[in-house]
C-alpha cells in the first residue's frame, strides 16, 4: 500500500510546466512559512504529516500549504498550540487586516537555528557492522508493508537492480512496529534498468538510481546487461 | 492566487493561508518556539544568497580546473564546502557529472529533495506531479518538453533522492567556451542544467 505523495510512475498528471523567472516565494506568507518550518526545526519537521494529508486535498494544494497544513497538526499533536487557539488568532487576523504576527527575538534560539541551516553536519553515522551487500551484487526490492512513512517507493518493488554504490551507514526513517530503537542501516545507491521498471513501456537505454536501505533488499539471482 | 504585492493602497482580503501563517508565527514566537528575526534572515538568505549562482561557481570551476573536477566527483560535499557552500539539505552531495555518453536527471518522487546550498529553493514544476511521476518513467519524454531532444545512443540515468544524499548534476562545459573566464562561465551553467533538465547555455546565447 502506498499513498498519494509517492508519485514515481504514476499516470496522467500532463506536461511539465516551468514558469519564466519564477520567484522563490510568491507570497509574503510562503516565506513566512518556510522560515517558520525551518526553525522550527527537525522535532516538528514531519513528512510523515504531510504524507497523511488526505489524498485529494494533498494533490489540490500547493507546497507551502501542504508545509502549514502539516506544520499545523504536528504543533497540536506534540500539545504545543491548541486547535482553539488557532482558530481564534486566524480570525483576529482576518478581521484585523493591517495587524502583523507577534515579534519577539530569542538569540539562543536563533543560533541554534542558524548552525542547524549553514554549518556543515554530516548525516552518516559510524558504522558498527558490514555491509550487507557489495557494489556488482544484484538485489530485489522488497515488498513491504509498512505502519505509514517509508521512503521506499512503490515503483521499485519487486524490481531487481544492481548495487551501484555503498553510502555508508544512516538513521532509518521507516515508520515501524514500536517506532523507537530502530538502529541505523546501511544505505545503497542501486541502479535499475529502465526496462526491469518499466517492461514494454520503457524508453530506449534507460537507467535508474536510486537510494536504499539495507532492509528495503533482498539478495537476487544474477541480472543480465546491467552493468 | 493574487500576486498583487503592492496592495497597501487598495487592501485586498487576505487569502485562507495567509491569515493562518500569520495566526501560527504570531503563537510559536509567543510560546517562544521560534525567533522573529530568523524567520527574517531566513526568508531573506534563500531570496537573495542561497541560489543557483552557488552551484553555477562550483561548475565553472570544475570546468577550469581539473583537479578541482576530480575532487569534486570523488567528494561531492568537500569540494564544494571548498568554495564555502553547506548546510541543510545540501550536508552530503554527490555530483553528477554529465558527458556525451551519459545525461544525468535529477527528481524526487516522494517529495521534493533538492541540494539546497548549492541550487537554493526549488521551482514549483520541480515539486508539481507531473515533474515526480513521468520523469522516472518518461524522462525522455519530460526532457524533451524543457527543449532537450538527446540523441539515441545516449544513457539516460534518472536519480530518484529518497534518503540524505542531495546530487547536484555537473553538465558538459559547452562549445565555444575555451577562451572564457572562470566567473563568465559560471553564467552558463543555469539551474536547470544543474538538475539535469537542460544543457548548459551556450556562449552564442549569452549576449
Amino acid at each position: 500500500m502506498s499513498g498519494v505523495h509517492d508519485m514515481g510512475g504514476v499516470h496522467g498528471f500532463g506536461p511539465v510546466e516551468p514558469e519564466e523567472n519564477e520567484p522563490v516565494f510568491h507570497e509574503e506568507w510562503e516565506g513566512r512559512m518556510f522560515g517558520l518550518m525551518v526553525s522550527a526545526g527537525r522535532d516538528y519537521f514531519s513528512r510523515a504529516a504531510i504524507e497523511s494529508i488526505e489524498p485529494t486535498t494533498y494533490l489540490s494544494s500547493s507546497y507551502y500549504e501542504k508545509w502549514l497544513m502539516a506544520l499545523e497538526k504536528v504543533m497540536v499533536a506534540k500539545g504545543v498550540l491548541s486547535p482553539d487557539e488557532l482558530e481564534g488568532r486566524t480570525g483576529y487576523f482576518a478581521s484585523n487586516p493591517g495587524a502583523v504576527p507577534s515579534k519577539k527575538e530569542d538569540p539562543k534560539l536563533a543560533s541554534r537555528v542558524r548552525s542547524g541551516m549553514y554549518r556543515q553536519r554530516r548525516p552518516r553515522r559510524e558504522a558498527t557492522g558490514s555491509s550487507k551487500f557489495k557494489p556488482g551484487d544484484t538485489v530485489r526490492a522488497r515488498d513491504i508493508e509498512t505502519m505509514g512513512h517509508t521512503r521506499l517507493p512503490d515503483y521499485v518493488r519487486r524490481r531487481r537492480g544492481v548495487v551501484d554504490r555503498v553510502y555508508g551507514v544512516y538513521d532509518f526513517p521507516d515508520a515501524v512496529h514500536g517506532s523507537d530503537g530502530v538502529p541505523p542501516q546501511y544505505v545503497y545507491n542501486v541502479r535499475f534498468l529502465a526496462s526491469e521498471l518499466w517492461r514494454e513501456s520503457a524508453e530506449p537505454g534507460g537507467s535508474l538510481h536510486i537510494d536504499m536501505w539495507e532492509s528495503y533488499l533482498e539478495p537476487a539471482g544474477r541480472l543480465e546487461g546491467v552493468s | 492566487m493574487s500576486k498583487d504585492h503592492g496592495g497597501d493602497h487598495h487592501p485586498e482580503p487576505e487569502p485562507y493561508p495567509a491569515l493562518r501563517t500569520k495566526a501560527l508565527e504570531s503563537l510559536l514566537v509567543e510560546k517562544g518556539l521560534v525567533s522573529s528575526d530568523v524567520i527574517d534572515e531566513l526568508v531573506r538568505s534563500y531570496e537573495e544568497d542561497i541560489g543557483p549562482l552557488n552551484g553555477a561557481k562550483v561548475v565553472a570551476r570544475a570546468w577550469v580546473n581539473e583537479s578541482y573536477r576530480l575532487r569534486l566527483l570523488e567528494d561531492g560535499t568537500d569540494a564544494i564546502a571548498e568554495l564555502g557552500f553547506g548546510g541543510a539539505e545540501g550536508a552530503e552531495i554527490v555530483v553528477l557529472e554529465n558527458t556525451p555518453q551519459v545525461h544525468n536527471v535529477v527528481v524526487c518522487t516522494l517529495c521534493s529533495c533538492y541540494p539546497w546550498p548549492v541550487l537554493g529553493l526549488p521551482p514549483t514544476w520541480y515539486k508539481s506531479a507531473a515533474y515526480r511521476s513521468r520523469t522516472v518513467m518518461e524522462p525522455r519524454s519530460v526532457l524533451r518538453e524543457f527543449g532537450l531532444e538527446l540523441g539515441e545512443k545516449v544513457e539516460v540515468r534518472v536519480w530518484d533522492s529518497t534518503a540524505d544524499i542531495r546530487y547536484l548534476v555537473l553538465p558538459e562545459r559547452p562549445e565555444g567556451s575555451e577562451a572564457m573566464s572562470e566567473s563568465e562561465l559560471a553564467g552558463l551553467a543555469t539551474r536547470d542544467s544543474m538538475i539535469g533538465v537542460q544543457k548548459a547555455k551556450s556562449p552564442a546565447t549569452v549576449g
